[in-house]
């Protein structure tokens, strides 16, 4: 299958680059503003997570995420119609939806992919999902033109191969153990793995988990296709909350955002890193 | 009844399975093939039974609840006692079978979650007998309301860690417990307290649990010369229950679970997750679960931490789904008149889990006959409740006043 989402990633130079950021943090326009702002500032694809009351991939920051979109109401469904949202004010880039495995069963499978490919959104990653769970899951996404992102991690050793040969979309290499989250420096060996992983998938691969500096892009080039950023994202939309909430301060703070994003899309570290 | 479950895919029936991120399933894998080659090696048996003989206690008693029988007015009622299992509860057995194995597989850092503490505990006495490092996952607001289980656990060398995110209670222990291992999954064994958790965790337990029910069978047969018509056990998670159902199961006993009602399984607080929840996923396994309607994990509530837990073992929700084993929910206030009655009639303090499987044994037994027999699984004695009790009761009293 090639799709919009293997063709956004294949097409593009190093670093394709895969913003998450969560839906409804801090409020619906807030998100739909940020989205179009990545796009500017170079995304080849969005990953747009959904919040859960028990991520336990993730750490405090996208929890800390999760809490704010569900103490505003978000949900799977009213996640799903942002996306139409954002195509009609000009985002054109694919749409992976990132979600825990329990509000898509609850929603139930078939009802989630229609109204998921209805939503215009190209594809599903559930990180609590592993290889042998997921056979269902992918097959009636398919039915409906959506693909199931596979992932891999530093302990998949004789694993790699099976999830590598079913990869659809992009492989995301779960590029160190643990949670999600900003790191200082990428894990010793990562470049190694990630090279190991590349040589046998079919599809472009993209390391996530700690890569959230502009010099941890620059180190996975050549290794990998490219990167996925969620925390370093998360953690700016976080201080700068109260100004993304309203209309007339919220374009300032997506200035911090698209600065960052910049910087990491270039390479280039930035002069006044906010922390 | 057939029972050659879990399958392959560690499904019991629809529920079960491993709905945990990539990071994890090589150890699962690597844990369920240390597992079986455990259970098929004689001097790794040896040495778990020795444990629990020499060191926890067992066999533990079976003892016939004379007075209690005659008040209800049914079924001969006794008593397996696990009460009085080293450190209290039933917990014990599974700790040391999770612990034999990790030195087994040459792993000497254990993570555990713990509610109540109770599994913190017997997690923490068994890591200093065998001279594991410990650390134990326990939700802040548990640690306010069970401090002496947090001296306990330090006093015994473990590392207690406040998990401080969502409730930060029994839910979130597990989520920080689960979280430790993804980052640490290479040199740590986590060790699960209740037969929940993704494959072959609930299987694992069982296993390490079976020896309740093989013991009652065994001294029921030697004190009335059959199985019992009846067993109750309280479920939480369930590791108490399925320790005694499950060599049951082939058997004509019927069995029972007390699930905690809390304030009533009509008002928002109470974790009857089997008759008020929905199936889905949590903790890594499909099971009965507390969600609102978009599959938020709701907070569930009960006077007893050892029962507040928004989930349920896989095997119970297939056992409820077959038929095949019956839940009952108890409330609060059921469970403290249960605390009473068995305190005094028999001279027993039940802990306020155990006391929900008290409550729905003595409704059953009152509708039985009196040349039926049936058995509550004691899990725990009621020391660490006691202020608990001593706070509800007199309020209780001063509100009857």
């Amino acid at each position: 299958m090639n799709t919009s989402i293997e063709k956004a990633a294949a097409n593009a130079a190093y670093p394709v680059f895969i913003p998450f950021i969560m839906a409804g943090d801090p409020n619906e326009e807030a998100t739909i503003e940020t989205a179009l702002t990545l796009q500017e500032a170079g995304a080849h694809i969005l990953e747009l997570g959904i919040p859960y009351s028990d991520p336990l991939a993730d750490g405090p920051v996208i929890q800390e995420a999760a809490e704010r979109s569900l103490a505003g109401g978000m949900t799977l469904k009213k996640a799903l119609a942002l996306v139409p949202k954002m195509r009609e004010r000009g985002l054109n880039i694919p749409v992976v939806i990132f979600t825990y495995y329990n509000p898509v069963y609850q929603m139930g499978l078939e009802t989630f992919a229609k109204a998921a490919a209805e939503n215009e959104a190209d594809g599903l990653l559930i990180p609590d999902l592993p290889l042998e769970e997921s056979e269902v899951v992918r097959t009636s996404m398919n039915e409906h033109g959506l693909e199931l992102i596979s992932l891999v991690a530093p302990t998949s050793k004789a694993r790699i191969e099976r999830i590598a040969q079913g990869a659809q979309g992009f492989l995301y290499i779960v590029s160190s153990l643990g949670v999600t989250g900003t790191r200082d420096e990428l894990a010793e060996g990562t470049r190694a793995f990630i090279e190991e992983v590349k040589a046998v998938s079919p599809v472009p691969a993209a390391a996530g988990f700690g890569i959230s500096k502009p010099e941890h892009v620059k180190a996975l080039e050549g290794a990998a296709d490219g990167v996925i950023v969620g925390s370093a994202i998360v953690r700016i939309i976080a201080q700068f909350e109260e100004e993304l909430r309203e209309p007339e301060t919220r374009p300032e703070a997506l200035e911090k955002v698209k600065a960052l994003a910049v910087s990491l899309v270039t390479m280039t570290p930035m002069k006044d890193e906010v922390t | 009844m057939n029972v050659n479950y879990p399958d392959e895919f560690g499904r019991y029936g629809r529920f079960g399975g491993q709905f945990v991120p990539e990071t994890l399933m090589a150890a699962l894998e690597e844990l369920e093939s240390s597992f079986r080659h455990a259970l098929q090696d004689e001097a790794f048996m040896k040495e778990y039974h020795h444990m629990l003989t020499e060191y926890a206690g067992r066999k533990t008693p079976l003892t016939y609840a004379g007075r209690l029988t005659e008040k209800l007015g049914g079924a001969a009622i006794y008593l397996k006692r696990e009460d009085l299992l080293h450190t209290g509860a039933h917990k014990l057995n599974n700790a040391i079978g999770q612990a034999l194995l990790a030195k087994r597989m040459g792993k000497e850092k254990i993570v555990a979650e713990t509610g109540a503490g109770q599994h913190g505990v017997a997690t923490a006495t068994v890591c200093a007998r065998l001279g594991l490092e410990c650390k134990v996952f326990m939700g802040a607001e548990d640690m306010e309301r069970q401090k002496l289980n947090v001296f306990r656990m330090e006093l015994l060398g473990a590392e207690v860690i406040p998990a401080e995110s969502g409730s930060r209670t029994l839910k979130d222990a597990t989520n920080e417990a689960i979280r430790y291992w993804v980052t640490h999954v290479e040199d740590t064994f986590y060790l699960i307290g209740s037969v929940v958790g993704p494959h072959p965790y609930p299987e694992m337990v069982r296993e390490f649990q079976r020896v309740i029910g093989e013991e009652t069978k065994q001294q029921m047969i030697e004190a009335v010369g059959d199985v019992p018509n009846a067993a109750v056990a309280c479920v939480g998670g369930g590791s108490n229950a399925i320790g005694m159902f499950s060599p049951l199961l082939a058997e004509k006993t019927k069995l029972y679970g007390a699930e905690a009602a809390g304030e009533g399984i009509n008002t928002p607080n109470h974790a009857a997750t089997i008759s008020k929840g929905r199936p889905g996923v949590i903790h890594g396994s499909l099971t009965f679960l507390m969600q609102d309607e978009a599959g938020q994990i709701t907070e569930p509530y009960s006077i007893s931490a050892g029962l507040d837990y928004p989930g349920i073992g896989p095997e119970h929700a297939h056992l409820a789904d077959s038929g095949a084993a019956e839940y009952t929910a108890v409330t609060d206030e059921e469970a403290l008149e249960a605390v009473q009655l068995l305190a005094s009639t028999e001279g027993i303090l039940p802990a306020i889990e155990t006391a929900h499987a008290v409550s729905l044994a003595a409704r059953k037994a009152a509708a039985m006959e009196s040349s039926e027999t049936l058995v509550i699984c004691v899990s725990g004695r009621g020391d660490k409740d006691v202020q608990t009790m001593n706070d509800r009761i007199s309020s209780q009293k001063e509100a009857e006043a």
